[in-house]
């Protein structure tokens, strides 16, 4: 026998070889087809907002954990890489770099340490981070660089308003989708990312990539995307067949702006997304009502990171509501 | 603009009033009688809520108190015959005088004496580890050593000695409510008469294994010898299972068992130093002094983190 | 399309190395340790004496309550203590430690009966026999088999399942068993049939063992009692109660057991015992136990006297490798740890599983990261998350409403989650602490 003690502890003995940390890069790994797009077409741009994001997401998470709260340090976890990742995916390129910092301190420093730190946040950090950005400088969180056409440049001279916007302000001006839809880019285009938006959110194949990824991988389960998708699809779809002059399809609803980079990456965030099937479907169904909502009616033309937080509000309500089907509960249960 | 403002302000003060009125109106709609001795006796109590009494907090034992008609066999132990004497005083009723009490560690099974034969992977709470197995020892009667007591003491009256991986008792601390006798899942914890100076003489070892199989466990386990019960001058010692026991009652504290037990099982504290050498590592381990303090906090804050 | 139970389940690696080996017979042990408490419910009556010589399968301890069991030295010999050792359940239980005589030949009889077809007994009288020749429930949970035999008169049967699941990795004592001893199991079936007067019996086999699957639809074929069922591979298929869902699309009600659903599960091995027990006389003193390990030098399945050390088990497959850091009493997902080689054989230990470093080192507990993989895993459909939570807070009523009680700790919760946190054993340490408050409330 080895000079190492026996080893006691209670069964099971056996481990799956999944981690949160295998998990966490799982995720990483999914978003990098949407960051090569996001390179392609703003060129230098993305990467900036992106290196400058995910590292102070890192360096305050470190600066916090060690000095304020003097716990344990994790910052190989992979959660605050992906929050500095998912939070550039949010902003424009031409975003000023102390605002990517400012919104990398929110998101980190409020939404997820001050909760107790990962797996305690009630809202997925990345989204408070931007929305935090959103409504403090809503000037500069809606310069849209377009595409550029050399890569290399920094792009911040040549904005554009995203699709959604178009369509939001050509409606309140009184034009019709016929109009708008010649100013906005075609349906291919936005499948395949040549638009204007937040670094992230413009490639729809991308991200149908990676969030296919991420449901082979067992990551996450089908049910929030799926179900958000279609909710939005149907939501939209009823306004449109009612007044397609006033109304956007849902396809175009669904390929621009963020509702597929929400629906895959932000709104399954495991932290801040019920934990049973059931409640995962009733909170994709309010995520997604919530966005059609604020896109058709709101003052903003995009709703999707408002909807993901309002619903994560209500996650421990439908944790605690929609319980799994307990087994022998079927048949009224007879003592012996 | 002065208007705006002179709403403003008659608007919140007609919200402050009415909502000044429901609150009057429901506190005197739903007013419960409450016999006033009962938050008088709250008062007197340390409002701990320990439930070292039996009831499960400082009011309902005040409630007790008021309520029953003989008090004598109520106890509480944190305020001791002081605020027992308050109570007698207040509700005119009798009241018995009880011995200080003060809780005790029996066992000595320290890493270097108690070998470790396992490792315990798993949560480290006693109640856990009790529930798989007897621990990383070859002793079942022992100590875990994953501090369930302390966690559970929430007078800071106890630590963890991180040499030993015993638990001590701060007695100067120590209330005796209780809590960590009724947490031990060995019962190794013990509520033992505090006497004049703290002195206390008990068998620091609950191992009810036959004598070579409780030496092999553990160096100063009790092997069972009945040396101590043919030396006690007053039957206080009793021997059961292989296993002696000291009863506090009998006890006169004469000492004459300590030099005689083989395996230095039976443990003394705050006699005055001279003939036996074992006082002396004792004694460190009791001293109350500013050192000790040090430690407390240095575990608590381990605790916390 | 392959049955299975709906809800939860994983799939571990099977690791089933000991699959083709077929049984062999281990050599009778210089000294038995017989504990006296080897099944659920009230420890047998010590009947024999300090010295006193002992035949072979004669009784030593007696069944000394409605839940309890006869118990039978296994070897013949002279009994040289009564004394304290530790078990499985990793303190020390009382013992009968008998000294095998080497001169006694009855010791080293092959038991190896022909098949015998023909049943001769009344069923109160299979069921007096189950009961006195010490039979209990082999797969694990060794519940007395004729308590469950004993079916109440306003409980209605027509159904009995036999359990050839092994779900859990490594083991393969049932499945070797069923290859090598089909048609005595059958005849063991038509036993119970015959005691519980029904005449539908479903044998229950995950389709990884194909070869069980084939050899007992050649033996059954003639039998329109007994079917067959290949089952999915999930695991814990074994439960009774995902077993009984998985088979007949009955589902036992919450805190209920089969017998609710007109159903009696057995499982394999003891149904051969019981085979035994009937048709010749034979106490249960001995059973099949798989030695296994993936770094063993010769895992293999053997038949093992009750009360053999596991030293000598571990000795005859090649001693424990280099590196061993854990021994696990039955399979790696339910099996309990041992303190040490000294521990015996009881009549529930269905394997040795011998884990060497990496395998054995649980991983650090980090934050919960409300995945929910715990509780998709489920078969019971418990959140494993809350109740653990629920059980470090000590808020133990709170757990009782949320079923903790219903939780069969196959420890799935365990073994999925990404974070490595001790589910299980916070749940398992919640059901007793709610089971001390109920008794206490009687």
């Amino acid at each position: 026998m080895s000079n190492q003690p026996i080893v006691i502890s209670a069964s099971p003995h056996v481990h799956s070889d999944r981690t949160s940390k295998k998990l966490m890069y799982d995720v990483v790994i999914a978003l990098i087809p949407a960051f090569l797009v996001s390179i392609y077409v703003f060129g230098i741009g993305a990467l900036i907002v992106t290196s400058v994001a995910v590292a102070s997401c890192l360096l305050f998470e470190y600066l916090i954990q060690k000095y304020l709260l003097k716990t344990e340090i994790t910052i190989g976890d992979g959660s605050a890489l992906i929050t500095g990742i998912l939070l550039a995916f949010n902003l424009p390129s031409g975003l000023p770099i102390w605002m990517i910092i400012v919104g990398s301190l929110v998101a980190i420093g409020i939404a997820k340490l001050s909760f107790g730190g990962l797996g305690f946040n009630i809202f997925n950090p990345a989204l408070v981070g931007r929305v935090f950005l959103l409504v403090s400088f809503p000037v500069q969180m809606t310069m849209w660089p377009t595409a550029v056409e050399n890569n290399t440049t920094i792009s911040d001279a040549v904005t554009g308003a995203t699709p959604l916007g178009i369509i939001k302000e050509g409606l309140m001006f009184g034009d019709t989708m016929t109009v708008i839809s010649s100013k906005i880019p075609s349906t291919i285009d936005l499948f395949l990312g040549i638009t204007g938006g937040s670094i992230g959110e413009m490639s729809a194949i991308a991200l149908i990539i990676g969030g296919l990824y991420l449901i082979i991988r067992k990551v996450i389960s089908w049910h929030i995307p799926v179900t958000l998708l279609l909710t939005m699809g149907v939501m939209t779809g009823i306004f449109w067949l009612i007044n397609p002059e006033q109304n956007a399809s849902p396809l175009i609803h669904i390929l621009s702006g963020g509702a597929l980079l929400g629906a895959f990456f932000m709104a399954t965030d495991l932290v801040t997304s019920p934990m049973t099937r059931k409640g995962m479907v009733i909170f994709a169904i309010g995520v997604g009502v919530i966005t059609v909502v604020i896109r058709m009616f709101g003052a903003y033309p995009e709703g999707i990171s408002f909807a993901i937080l309002i619903m994560n509000a209500f996650v421990p309500l439908i944790n605690s509501s929609f319980k799994p089907r307990r087994f022998g509960s079927k048949i009224k249960s007879k003592i012996v | 603009m002065t208007d705006s403002v002179l709403y403003s302000v008659l608007l919140l003060a007609s919200l402050g009033i009415i909502a000044a009125i429901v609150l009057y109106i429901v506190s005197k709609k739903f007013y419960v009688y409450e016999n006033p001795l009962i938050g008088e006796i709250e008062d007197i109590l340390p409002a701990s809520n320990c439930a070292g009494c039996g009831s499960p907090g400082c009011k309902s034992f005040a409630e007790k108190l008021v309520n029953s008609e003989d008090i004598s066999d109520l106890f509480c132990p944190v305020g001791g015959n002081d605020v027992m004497k308050l109570v007698a005083e207040k509700l005119g009723k009798e009241v018995t005088v009880k011995d200080p009490m003060v809780a005790v560690v029996r066992c000595q099974g320290s890493c270097d004496v108690r070998p470790k034969t396992t490792e315990f992977q798993g949560p480290r709470t006693c109640a856990i580890s009790a529930m798989i197995y007897s621990g990383e020892t070859d002793c079942e009667y022992g100590c875990l050593g994953d501090g369930d007591c302390v966690k559970v003491c929430q007078f800071n009256a106890m630590f963890m000695d991180e040499k030993t991986g015993l638990p001590v008792i701060i007695t100067d601390k120590c209330t005796s409510c209780g809590a960590c006798v009724e947490e031990c899942p060995r019962d190794i914890i013990e509520m033992r008469p505090k006497n004049k100076k703290d002195l206390k003489i008990f068998v620091g070892c609950l191992n009810e294994d036959k004598g070579g199989i409780a030496k092999k466990a553990c160096a100063v386990a009790c092997i069972g010898c009945s040396k101590c019960e043919d030396i006690c001058p007053k039957d206080a010692i009793i021997m059961e299972n292989t296993l002696a026991y000291i009863d506090p009652v009998k006890c006169t504290l004469c000492r004459k068992c300590v030099p005689i037990c083989p395996t230095n099982s039976i443990i003394e504290t705050n006699f005055p130093p001279p003939k036996v050498k074992k006082v002396v590592e004792k004694k460190e381990v009791k001293k109350p002094a500013v050192k000790k303090e040090v430690i407390v906090e240095s575990v608590n804050s381990e605790m916390n983190a | 399309m392959l049955k299975t139970f709906p809800i939860g389940g994983i799939h571990p690696p099977e690791n089933k190395i000991t699959s083709s080996k077929g049984i062999k017979r281990m050599p009778v042990p210089k000294v038995v340790y017989v504990p006296i408490s080897q099944h659920i419910g009230v420890p047998s009556e010590i009947i024999v004496d300090k010295k006193e010589k002992v035949e072979i399968g004669q009784v030593i301890a007696k069944s000394s309550g409605f839940v309890s069991s006869n118990i039978h030295s296994p070897v013949a010999g002279v009994v040289t203590k009564l004394d304290k050792i530790i078990d499985s359940s990793g303190y020390k239980k009382q013992c009968i430690v008998i000294r095998t005589d080497v001169k006694n030949e009855t010791n080293f009889e092959e038991i190896d009966f022909p098949l015998k077809t023909k049943i001769e007994l009344e069923p109160k009288e299979i069921i007096q026999r189950i009961s006195d020749f010490g039979i209990v429930g082999l797969g694990g949970a060794t519940f007395p088999s004729h308590v469950k035999l004993n079916v109440r008169e306003d409980k209605k049967i027509d159904c009995l399942i036999i359990n050839g699941v092994e779900c859990e990795p490594y083991l393969t004592a049932d499945h070797r068993l069923m290859i090598e001893k089909a048609e005595e199991i059958a005849v063991g079936i038509e036993i119970l049939l015959v005691a519980l007067n029904i005449n539908k019996a479903i044998i229950g086999i995950e389709n990884n063992k194909k070869d069980a699957i084939d050899i007992f639809k050649k033996v059954t074929q003639n039998n329109t009692k007994i079917q067959i069922a290949a089952l999915k591979v999930k695991y814990p298929q074994g439960g009774e109660k995902q077993l009984v869902r998985a088979i007949l699309n009955r589902e036992v009600p919450k805190n209920g057991l089969p017998l609710d659903v007109g159903v009696i599960v057995h499982n394999v091995g003891t149904i051969f015992a019981i085979y035994e027990a009937v048709q010749y006389n034979k106490p249960l003193i001995e059973r099949v136990v798989t030695v296994t390990g993936k770094k063993m030098e010769n895992p293999d399945n053997y038949w093992v006297k009750i009360g053999t050390p596991i030293k000598d088990l571990i000795e005859e497959v090649g001693g424990l490798p280099e590196g061993t850091r854990k021994l696990i009493n039955g399979g790696p997902m339910m099996g309990k740890a041992i303190k040490n080689t000294d521990v015996p054989v009881t009549k529930g230990t269905s394997g040795i599983l011998v884990i060497s470093e990496e395998e054995a080192s649980r991983g650090k507990t980090e934050n919960c990261i409300r995945c929910g993989e715990c509780v998709f895993v489920c078969p019971m459909g418990l959140e494993a998350h809350l109740l653990m939570n629920l059980a470090e807070k000590g808020m133990f009523e709170k757990a009782s409403n949320e079923d903790i009680m219903t939780c069969i700790e196959c420890g799935s919760c365990s073994y999925v989650c990404p974070s490595h946190r001790p589910l299980l054993d916070y749940i398992r340490f919640g059901k007793n602490s709610v089971k001390k408050l109920e008794t206490a409330k009687k």
